[in-house]
């Protein structure tokens, strides 16, 4: 319940950053640097005079949209590369699975690193290289998963009935990896916010001066001693967000 | 023992696979290594100089060739920036992050471990809900940042630690340990909430099959039940998520290396991709990514104990 | 049981570790007076031969360690070094130098002239391409006569002095790349990449010796940890930090010293890119951007605005009023915009090197200010080398914000690269009116017309609104009270031989 509720709040948020904002969350105001919170900045302002309160939606509408497209890259290519490795093993799996750990040895971070060093620094560079990077564990954990059903005494039986292999990936494997699935995806969703967040410390990403929640809260650390507010905000809603994801997941995990 | 021959040939197909990934890579980065060293007073004249001097204007796969050979001697060639051989450049931040990442794994399997034991054991207690909420937000917390919370708690208000004052483990041993426990912690962290909450959950849900039931309703005490067969069960997916943490944890010392001023591969890696220092940046990532396939290694040994339905 | 006594054992473990490292708190404040811990913004990756040196960030250091024939003072005057005096003829072609003697290369060898020839020889050598230093191709011949060293110069140049802090090396070091040794107050000891370099004072310098032995100068690459390293006493001394993290200082144990960061911050244009060809569309984006509120926005008001490339720190030859051409003028621009064919605006990328802060906040505000103009600016960061290949060198950008300062104290370093043929153009200025200035400022004997030539060229760029100036920045300096006596000169070095203990 409360997951739901969170997460509703962080999507609303979201939503409502995609619409409109009280303010531009690009505008500066040298008058209200670093001023605290008040009815007409519920947030206070950052070292630009800048509302917090506009650029935190704004930034939960890109975070999500950067951690949710990297998932789904991952979830997507992993789930195929990990059932097919898996499921027919063989020389198929030797070379894929090869290449999987080739690609998983490095960190991910290190991965995108080497991305964005070719392709420089942005958005949609920092989806491709932690996507890629995300694709190999996805793979591990659903061959992993994969290896341990495709031994299950029923689905030998179902092969003896003479069911096809395409059926058998269909209709008794792919649901049973539901639950692995889930809390990849949920654990994934949440890998990818910190790692938005890691790059953006180390300058990478969403470029100045657009906000993401990861963005804001690197720029904000150089002020943490003396305006924690434009720390406060994208902090707290980050959390919001990783807690309000988790908890929804939980309870799905649980029904299922 | 055919199997561990067998894990070791594939670990060396890896890492060649890895070597030939990472040395091509970065030969399609864009900027001249040799403009970097000049700087701002560059000519045109002295970069074909240096470039030449530097060996970049021959074919890319001679210098493959080469690379290979060279680190088959255990030679990772000369650093452009420093003049240097890499191998001296990096032995000995080499080590520092080697200790700090294995600091963090272990603090990680020491936390976890007894964590996620006990939130299963007890699931829907109070101590577990409250558990479950404190490891939720921690896990929520970016690593540099509990890093910077941290040293502002530790270094700089109870001054525990003094933030930068990093001392070589090759000068003082405990002292260098004792500097990194803070770095090894905040890697550590988020990574103690996720492997205790996998375990908690696979757990519980291992808990619930018909087997475990079978063997309840047999009268088999509830615990012996739960070390021999659920726990054992539930063990696979956490450590196979334990093996893929090992490459998590070293991209986080990276970034946590630099909140922490801990001058390992992460900082010298940084500054060598944007300084193409190519020589450096290559051997790092070489040396990290064996780093990374071992305890890969490790790990599909440990599955293969503990779940020998598994051959690959 | 055997899982609590588990649980126990691991909290024992942490407990230990707990213990251990309370015990290794830093206990290197104690012996101060004797040694302090400099942070620097990067290692020094260029090279350590001063004569191969590039980067600003090196030679700010290179610095303590050599000096040449001639070295600067803080006023920026030249004082004798390695020589103990100098004679230039009425016709200003010929320089004498005296050596000093008894001057000492850190591995405990005499300077002889021999090496003051090698290192005249080296900087000179044009087979190359272009000597080291450019100015040495007007050099007619140069010799030893007892213990002078006499150069005879093919063409008068009263700039020709400022060449002479040309670093002296001893002749027989081979390895003057990573092992290097000069005649300064401070020695070379040793460093580990990206983590430190070691200096020791030199105990037989000719001069006023240093006042503390031993320097460490910490790599702090992080602009963030760096409040943090100096409140948790990792360092006592951090040159250049910004307006924000000075507040952050506030009621802690440090003086903050303020000057200047000699330099020009500006929008650099790309002027062969397509709209900044027009130089309605260059005067339209100067009439945009407020100077005044960057610097009260991104700088809490300090530094100083200047409008062509000449910082105030170069006294006679900065002019003032160069600022005043381009007071902001919203309706002004919009019409130069109009007038140029962009009634509704364009929009190009500014590419900034992303370990440099106050640019990229100077950049932030400059996107703000143009969107009243109807011009959208996208910033892109890129890493300082990019910046160095693709902008520098390969000119291939639209915008860019950096500072630009001088590599000696004279106004050809900071004039001569908007020569539309000079290899350092990166801006592709072009004018030829401007070449012509240029060319005759250089070739100039007398100091009075040199100036004026060198005022004129200065007025061009700025008519010409070459490229977006903003300001000299303000340099804050902030150091630990145990200490004192560090001075600021008008070029970009790091005296720690000033450093003393207070009290």
């Amino acid at each position: 319940m409360i997951g739901a509720v969170l997460t509703g709040m962080v999507v609303i948020l979201a939503l409502w950053g995609a619409i409109k904002t009280p303010y531009d969350p690009m505008a500066m105001d040298g008058a209200a640097k670093f001023s605290g919170i008040s009815l007409r900045h519920p947030m206070g302002c950052d070292q630009f005079g800048r509302d917090i309160f506009s650029r935190v939606i704004v930034g939960v509408r890109e975070t999500m949209l950067i951690s949710a497209s990297v998932v789904l890259i991952g979830t997507f290519f992993g789930t195929i590369i990990g059932t097919i490795t898996g499921y027919f093993g063989g020389w198929l799996d030797e070379i894929i699975m090869r290449l999987n750990d080739a690609v998983l040895a490095f960190p991910s971070v290190l991965l995108a690193l080497v991305i964005i060093g070719i392709f420089n620094s942005g958005k949609y560079q920092l989806i491709l290289a932690l996507g890629i990077a995300f694709i190999p564990s996805f793979a591990r954990i659903v061959r992993g998963e994969v290896l341990k059903i495709r031994n299950l005494d029923y689905i030998q039986s179902v092969k003896l009935y003479g069911a096809s292999d395409f059926r058998i990936i269909l209709v008794h494997i792919l649901p049973n990896l539901k639950t692995v699935l889930m809390s990849s995806v949920l654990i994934g969703f949440n890998n990818a916010v910190l790692a938005e967040a890691g790059m953006s410390y180390l300058g990478m990403g969403v470029q100045p001066p657009n906000p993401s929640l990861g963005r804001m809260l690197s720029e904000a650390q150089a002020f943490i001693f003396t305006s924690p507010l434009t720390a406060i905000f994208p902090g707290i809603i980050i959390v919001i967000m990783i807690l309000g994801f988790s908890l929804l997941g939980d309870r799905v995990g649980k029904k299922s | 023992m055919k199997y561990v021959l067998k894990k070791l040939l594939t670990m060396i197909i890896t890492l060649l696979a890895v070597s030939i990934l990472v040395f091509f890579a970065f030969s399609l980065i864009p900027g001249n290594p040799a403009i970097s060293r000049l700087g701002t007073e560059a000519t045109q004249e002295s970069i074909d100089a240096l470039t030449h001097e530097m060996g970049l204007d021959r074919p890319v796969m001679v210098r493959f060739g080469e690379w290979v050979t060279g680190i088959l001697r255990g030679d990772f060639g000369m650093s452009y920036s420093y003049n240097q051989p890499v191998m001296k450049l990096l032995s000995q931040k080499l080590g520092t992050t080697i200790l700090l990442s294995l600091m963090a794994i272990l603090l990680t399997v020491l936390l976890a471990f007894p964590l996620g034991i006990y939130m299963a054991r007890n699931s829907d207690s109070k101590l577990d809900i409250a558990l479950t909420t404190i490891n939720q937000i921690i896990m929520a917390i970016p690593s540099f940042f509990s890093g910077i919370l941290l040293t502002l708690i530790f270094g700089v208000t109870l001054k525990v630690f003094t933030p930068g004052a990093f001392v070589s483990y090759k000068t003082n041993f405990m002292g260098c340990l004792g500097y990194l426990f803070f770095p090894a912690l905040s890697i550590a962290l988020p990574k103690v909430t996720m492997v205790s909450k996998l375990l908690k959950d696979t757990a519980l849900s291992e808990a619930n099959k018909d087997y475990v039931r079978t063997a309840y309703s047999r009268g088999n005490r509830t615990k012996a039940v739960f070390y021999n067969h659920v726990l054992k069960n539930a063990m696979i997916p956490v450590i196979t998520f334990l093996g893929m943490t090992f490459a998590d944890i070293i991209a986080g010392s990276i970034i946590v290396e630099q909140v922490f001023s801990v001058p390992g591969m992460g900082r010298i890696l940084l500054t060598s991709i944007s300084g193409r220092d190519y020589p450096v940046v290559e051997a790092i990532i070489l040396i990290l990514a064996a780093f990374v396939v071992v305890s890969n290694l490790v790990v599909d040994l440990l599955y293969h104990k503990f779940d020998p339905r598994i051959h690959v | 049981m055997k899982r609590f006594k588990a649980v126990s054992t691991a909290l024992l473990i942490l407990a230990t570790m707990a213990i251990a490292l309370c015990g290794c708190k830093g206990d290197k404040t104690e012996d101060s007076s004797s040694s302090i811990t400099i942070g620097i913004p990067q290692d020094l990756e260029d090279s350590l031969d001063p004569h191969k040196a590039v980067a600003a960030g090196t030679k700010e250091i290179l610095f303590n360690i050599f000096e040449g024939l001639v070295k600067a003072d803080s006023k920026g005057d030249l004082i004798p070094a390695v020589a103990e005096s100098y004679i230039i003829s009425e016709d200003g072609k010929t320089f004498t130098f005296t050596l000093r003697s008894g001057v000492k290369f850190h591995d405990g060898t005499d300077v002889t002239a021999d090496d003051v020839l090698f290192c005249i020889a080296k900087n000179a050598d044009a087979s190359n391409g272009e000597p080291l230093i450019s100015a040495f191709s007007n050099i007619d011949e140069y010799k030893v006569d007892g213990n002078n060293i006499v150069i005879s110069l093919k063409e008068a140049d009263p700039d020709f002095l400022q060449y002479m802090t040309m670093a002296i090396i001893p002749k027989a070091n081979d390895k003057a790349d990573t092992n290097p040794i000069g005649t300064g107050p401070y020695k070379y000891v040793s460093r580990s990449a990206q983590e430190n370099i070691i200096l020791k004072a030199f105990d037989q310098y000719w001069g006023e010796k240093a006042y503390i032995s031993d320097v460490t100068l910490k790599i702090c690459a992080n602009a963030d940890s760096i409040v943090m390293d100096l409140l948790g006493g990792s360092i006592d001394f951090f040159a250049r930090i910004t307006s924000a993290q000075v507040a952050q200082l506030q009621n802690a144990d440090f003086e903050i010293l303020e000057g200047t960061m000699n330099l020009v911050q500006a929008m650099y244009l790309n002027n062969d890119f397509e709209p900044f060809k027009d130089v309605r569309v260059r005067q339209a984006l100067c009439y945009a951007v407020d100077q005044k509120e960057i610097i009260d926005i991104c700088f809490d008001g300090k530094g100083s605005p200047v409008g062509s490339s000449m910082f105030p720190a170069f006294g006679k030859y900065y002019i003032e009023e160069t600022n005043d051409v381009y007071n902001t003028d919203i309706d002004k621009a919009k019409e130069l915009l109009t007038e140029a064919g962009y009634p509704d605006g364009f929009s190009f990328s500014i590419s900034v090197p992303s370990n440099y802060q106050p640019h990229i906040d100077t950049a932030q505000v400059i996107v703000e200010q143009l969107k009243k103009i109807g011009v959208d600016a996208k910033i892109s960061l890129i890493e300082w080398d990019s910046w160095l290949s693709d902008v520098y060198v390969g000119r291939n950008y639209e915008a860019t914000v950096v500072g630009v300062d001088a590599s000696s104290m004279t106004a050809r370093a900071m004039l001569e690269r908007f020569d539309s043929e000079s290899s350092k153009n990166f801006v592709n200025f072009k004018s030829e009116k401007y070449d012509e200035l240029i060319r005759k400022a250089i070739a100039s004997t007398d100091d009075e017309e040199k100036t004026k030539l060198y005022k004129e060229c200065e007025w061009v760029l700025t008519n010409e609104a070459a490229n977006v100036y903003v300001q000299d920045l303000a340099e804050f300096v902030a150091i630990r009270k145990n200490y004192t006596g560090y001075e600021f000169y008008p070029i970009y070095v790091m005296d720690i031989a000033k450093i003393k203990p207070a009290k």
